[in-house]
């Protein structure tokens, strides 16, 4: 169960899904789903609301528990351990380990509104990874300075734009030097103007070569930055591979069908 | 005697007298201040906890300090903890007795602050490798006790005039010396709007200051 497919380079994936499902009572929001990302994997998902693609996500950081399946980011079982034949859920302490690994931006931000732009981006490297307020701050300022605001260091969040606010919780991501980043409509909050300065920053990460794994409407955007992508309906992968494909040239009816209508907005 | 020519006689003996009062009154409320405010804050986490064996006495802790009477509490703790061996002083049951009332009022409040955090507030800070617990410190209380500040002065004003009901267990506040002042001379009216009107001396402020700590709620800075 744990060999690797046919990777080309023969490493194992960075992020390898095993037949996810996730029920939410009658509902079944997830119905098997198996995918594989390498590391510097740029991996855009697309799909109706609904489809599940915000709680395929979100089962990749435990933030949902998955009601089947396993998940693994470099090799190691996230959210559970095997012990003997069973799996079993893992302490509070052991799912937040393992979670700093894996950066995860809201759609809407999310950021700690009694903290400045400078102290969200502190308070995990100091508090979770014990670094020294010195050093954090340091690195605080660089992470902000990436994402274009180190004017903004000292300002608390209700007095920076949405497209400020995503770009602070961009950089308190970055701050935590994760595996891999989780965005889950990182734009779909903002006002059209301020779409433009988010998609750059994620743009510079993908260039820097982060793995990253995108849910998104922006088309165009996916077709740009993503190695792959991977359009979801009703809880399952329909359809994936290189966006000049998927996007422009889909096989299946249903991913032509979704995106006539992203078109025609 | 009239009533005015009472208070120009025997007002500033009634004044000096009451005024005695006010440390034990201080005590009192501080201390059981102190108490509902920790206390309330652990039965606050654990009525939120996942475990039921936690959740379940939390519960029945509320529902049964809020649905019985302070004074049979009190009475509870002043009477009755001698027959199981344990005899409180006065100030000791006054501070349990209206501590432990206090908390589960409290834990109320608590609940509703904590409540009302948006829960993307705590999902952020798991996915930034935060324990839940670490979360609620950092993130959530912080947050919380700004939505909580209003609602905890107005407990306290509350709890300070509930005060008055533990002279019954022989705690001399401001309420057990009106009472002898009355005894000893009769004089029922000037006596007890004295007392009362030391009360709102103090309470008024306190009002004041929670309507203030309403008003700035909404901005953050």
């Amino acid at each position: 169960m744990s060999t690797v497919g046919s990777e080309a380079n023969g490493r194992q994936p960075l992020l390898k899904i095993e037949n996810l499902h996730k029920r939410f009572g009658e509902l079944e929001v997830l119905r098997g789903v198996d995918l594989e990302v390498r590391r510097g994997e740029k991996v855009s998902i697309i799909g109706p609301s609904g489809s599940g693609k915000t709680t395929l996500l979100r089962c990749i950081n435990y933030l949902e528990k998955p009601s089947g399946g396993h998940i693994y980011i470099d090799g190691t079982l996230i959210g559970e351990k095997k012990s003997g034949e069973n799996y079993v859920h893992l302490s509070d302490r052991e799912l937040a380990r393992e979670r700093q690994e894996i950066g995860f931006v809201f759609q809407r931000f999310n950021l700690f509104p009694h903290l400045t732009a400078l102290g969200n981006v502190t308070i995990a490297p100091q508090r979770v990874l014990g670094l020294s307020r010195e050093v954090a701050e340091k690195r605080g300022r660089e992470m902000l300075q990436k994402v274009g605001l180190s004017h903004k260091v000292d300002e608390y969040p209700e007095r920076l734009s949405g497209g400020q606010q995503q770009r602070v919780a961009i950089a308190r991501v970055l701050a935590m030097q994760p595996k891999l980043m989780l965005f889950d409509e990182a734009t779909s909050a903002l006002d059209p103007e301020l779409i433009g300065e988010v998609l750059r920053v994620m743009r510079q990460l993908a260039d820097e070569g982060s793995t990253m794994v995108i849910v998104t409407h922006e088309i165009q955007f996916a077709s740009e930055v993503s190695d792959r992508v991977i359009f979801m309906d009703q809880g399952r992968i329909v359809e994936q591979g290189p966006p000049k494909e998927v996007l422009f040239k889909p096989r299946e009816p249903r991913t032509r069908e979704f995106l006539k209508h992203i078109q025609a907005r | 005697m009239n009533f005015f020519q009472i208070i120009e006689d025997k007002g500033w003996y009634f004044f000096t007298t009451l005024l005695s009062g006010w440390p034990a009154t201080l005590t009192v409320a501080i201390g059981s201040l102190a108490f509902a405010l920790v206390f309330g804050l652990i039965v606050a986490l654990m009525r939120m906890s996942r475990w039921k064996l936690l959740r379940w006495p939390a519960t029945a802790y509320v529902e049964f300090f809020r649905g019985t009477p302070a004074l049979v509490q009190l009475f509870v703790i002043y009477f009755g903890f001698p027959d199981v061996g344990y005899q409180p002083s006065p100030f000791q049951a006054a501070i349990l007795g209206l501590g432990l009332n206090g908390a589960a009022y409290l834990s109320e409040i608590y609940r509703a602050g904590i409540e009302s955090i948006h829960r993307g507030q705590m999902e952020a800070a798991l996915t930034l490798g935060m324990t839940p617990r670490r979360a609620m410190q950092y993130i959530v209380l912080p947050q919380a006790l700004r939505t909580m500040l209003p609602p905890m002065t107005n407990f306290a004003i509350v709890l300070l005039k509930d005060t008055s009901i533990v002279f019954t267990v022989g705690v001399l506040e401001v309420m057990a010396l009106a009472r002898q002042l009355v005894t000893e001379t009769l004089m029922s009216a000037p006596i007890y709007l004295m007392a009362g009107a030391m009360y709102l001396c103090v309470t008024i402020p306190m009002a004041r200051v929670a309507a203030r700590l309403e008003r700035q709620r909404q901005a953050w800075h």
